[in-house]
């Protein structure tokens, strides 16, 4: 029996009264973005909206709590844009959105910081004290190696796996760090937009799996914005040393993914991308099940160990209240099913 | 199929103009408006203010007034209100169309936000959109006014759309109202129409559907209407030669802020439309030296010959100081006005109009 679990991989947006505050406190040009050593009055901003975030996601019922890295500016760049060895350049696109981010120049020794465990021990905190809370497990978050790569610029180390790798090793870091946690995502959009040339996908792969080693939880490696390359897919299924991948059930053509699986198999568990991060209209918890059912129906397999149910993307696309309204959606699926 | 720019460029020359060339001088639209109208824009809010809807309504009529003859005196041919009346590109209009809901501002980057609407249902066109706003610019204004309108590619795609089957229809739709307001607009005497869309430069794969929601806007407007088309920040060489098979008069490009690598990218094959050529970048804060505009206005001549060369500058002006956007204005109207009376005399090779003589 399929387990089922509604999550989210956290970057949600600002409540409406924390982006005025914190445009007051920080200001509106790029010199004025997190840089990791904010003031007593930003910290204790960020504390109420990270509070806010735990309620939000209790409130709705989901099985997994995320910190909901309020805090990142810069996207899934951050844990780069507060290292010391990085310098941030002007701002550059995030993907194909209306969005920005500074570009991470990494110009010495990456390292780790520590600050990605250090909002982590906040949630952890706030989940023993919450009502609820005791039924409801951490799930950390952080860029995939691959990703987190490809959205930076090397000026240190001069060739592209060793830059991989570095980055692998850092991320790895920060894991070791970690609270106790129950799932690790891993966001790694740019396997579907920027994927690694033909021959280079165990750089990748290799990559991934030194994150994956540096914790006991389950590892989910959560890929969006379309559908993986069939080759590629196959390389993540066997090497990425993941539990679950995570994939985009919304963007791009979902034949092809359910190829890929009837194809080239699955990891034991899987992440599903159900709810449209990227679009206020609310998806009905009972459309949510049926994507999931039917998914689950196209595969040969028996089963999984487990389901997540998740939003294809990030949240920090919505307003506020379309980003409660999909939590809600989420975790209401979960219900159906059960 | 290009509209015929021809048809429609003489009537913005001024009756006293100096020289035998003429450059169309213009502007893409927005101005920095003045300190005291966005405290307006705030009392209004403040239930503790006495300041209503009225009392704004008199500051934006006094504002327009302003700006427009702020664009008078800087000696500009065609004029624009600096668009006081608005507040961010698609908000504007989003707030004046059927069909569009607001849930609450979105991420740009870092803390910059913009209130990205949703499209809920099918859009419709209920009062006119701009109609007053030209109609009073245009009994203020000495010189004919240039009417600046967000396209419909930028509508759609810079909205969540939670109504259509696909985005590109909704497009199409958009359109169809945007054809309707134009008429509108020109019943009501406006001649100078600027489609802006910079979406596109962000997705210039879509260009052919940009082309079609061209097509509908353009459709009936007679020639006398010169249509102008702006894109700014992208990488033109996506989008041409496609955009020769637009429907309009007039390309507005911004180029200046890329110091004219771009402009190459015109060469082959011709240039339809008239180029619209911007001359002074809107995002830095010095004011562009006469001379080094001059230079700017050469690059033009590299693609199109002087009677199909309108002169502007790179996008709306709206986020620099008052003062250095009504520099970079000045400036570049006395550069044109200079290079004129270049043209005129010999001075500059046209066949080789980066020589100097």
């Amino acid at each position: 029996m399929t387990e089922r679990v509604a999550a989210t991989p956290g970057l949600y947006p600002l409540p409406d009264r924390a982006k005025e505050t914190l445009s007051d406190l920080k200001g509106h040009q790029k010199g004025d973005l997190l840089s990791g050593d904010e003031s007593e009055a930003i910290v204790a901003e960020y504390d109420e909206v990270r509070a806010e975030y735990v309620d939000d996601q209790l409130d709705a019922g989901l099985d997994l709590i995320t910190e909901g890295q309020g805090r990142w500016d810069d996207m899934i760049a951050h844990p780069l844009t507060v290292s010391d060895a990085v310098e941030t350049g002007g701002i550059v696109r995030y993907y194909d959105n209306n969005n920005f981010y500074r570009d991470p120049r990494v110009v010495d020794d990456l390292d780790s910081s520590g600050d990605v465990a250090g909002e982590l021990e906040k949630a952890t905190d706030l989940l023993a004290d919450a009502d609820g809370g005791d039924d409801a497990s951490l799930a950390a978050t952080l860029p995939g190696p691959y990703s987190l790569a490809d959205l930076a610029t090397d000026e240190h180390y001069g060739d592209a796996a060793e830059f991989q790798a570095a980055i692998a090793e850092f991320l790895a870091g920060e894991v070791e760090a970690f609270p106790a946690h129950e799932t690790l995502f891993l966001l790694e959009p740019s396997l579907v937009t920027d994927p690694p040339a033909e021959g280079d996908e165990s750089t990748a792969t290799d990559a991934l799996a030194t994150v994956a080693d540096a914790t006991d939880a389950d590892v989910v490696v959560q890929t969006f914005y379309g559908a993986l390359g069939e080759k590629l897919y196959a390389h993540l299924v066997d090497e990425a040393g993941a539990d679950a991948l995570g994939l985009d059930l919304v963007a791009g053509d979902r034949d092809d993914t359910v190829y890929n699986v009837q194809e080239f198999g699955s990891t034991d568990s899987l992440s599903l991308g159900l709810v449209d991060g990227q679009n206020t209209l609310v998806e009905e918890p009972e459309t949510v099940a049926e994507r999931v059912e039917w998914f689950e129906s196209q595969i040969p397999l028996e089963g999984f160990d487990r389901t997540y149910l998740t939003p294809n993307t990030e949240l920090f696309y919505l307003p506020t209240n379309k980003y409660r309204e999909k939590l809600n959606a989420l975790a209401a699926a979960a219900e159906v099913l059960d | 199929m290009v509209r015929n720019p021809e048809a429609n460029r003489d009537q913005f020359r001024p009756e006293d103009h100096p020289n035998d060339t003429f450059l169309l001088s213009t502007v893409v639209g927005s101005y920095p408006k003045p300190k005291w109208l966005n405290r307006a824009d705030e009392l209004v809010d403040d239930p503790d203010s006495k300041f209503d809807e009225s009392d704004l309504e008199e500051a934006h009529d006094d504002a327009c007034r302003l700006i427009t003859h702020e664009h008078e005196r800087a000696g500009l041919d065609t004029v624009v209100d600096g668009e006081m009346r608005r507040n961010e590109m698609v908000e504007f209009f989003a707030d004046r169309i059927d069909g569009y809901e607001f849930n609450g501002p979105v991420k740009v980057w870092g803390h910059n936000y913009f209130d990205k609407p949703s499209v809920v249902e099918e859009v419709e066109y209920d009062e006119p959109w701009l109609v007053d706003e030209f109609e009073f610019t245009a009994g203020v204004a000495e010189r004919p006014v240039k009417v600046p309108i967000t396209g419909p590619y930028t509508l759609g795609f810079w909205a969540f759309n939670e109504a259509y089957p696909s985005t590109e229809e909704l497009v199409y739709d958009l359109a169809d109202l945007v054809n309707e307001e134009v008429e509108k607009l020109v019943e009501a005497g406006a001649r100078y129409i600027q489609i802006d869309e910079p979406a596109l430069a962000t997705t210039p794969e879509d260009h052919a559907i940009v082309g079609e929601a061209l097509e509908r806007i353009a459709a009936g407007i007679p020639e006398e209407v010169r249509i102008g088309l702006h894109v700014c920040y992208g990488d033109y060489s996506r989008v041409y030669p496609e955009i020769n098979d637009y429907p309009i008069d007039e390309f507005d490009l911004e180029l200046s802020n890329g110091d004219y690598e771009q402009i190459p990218v015109f060469e082959e094959p011709e240039l339809e439309p008239d180029l619209a050529l911007g001359v002074v970048d809107a995002h830095t804060a010095e004011i562009e030296s006469v001379a080094e505009i001059k230079a700017n206005i050469r690059q033009g001549l590299r693609v199109v010959p002087p009677e199909k060369l309108t002169i502007s500058p790179d996008c709306g002006l709206k986020l620099l100081p008052r003062d250095i956007a009504y520099g970079k204005t000045e400036n570049m109207v006395t550069a044109v006005r200079e290079i004129e009376a270049e043209i005129d005399s010999g001075e500059i090779d046209l066949d080789n109009p980066l020589a100097d003589d």
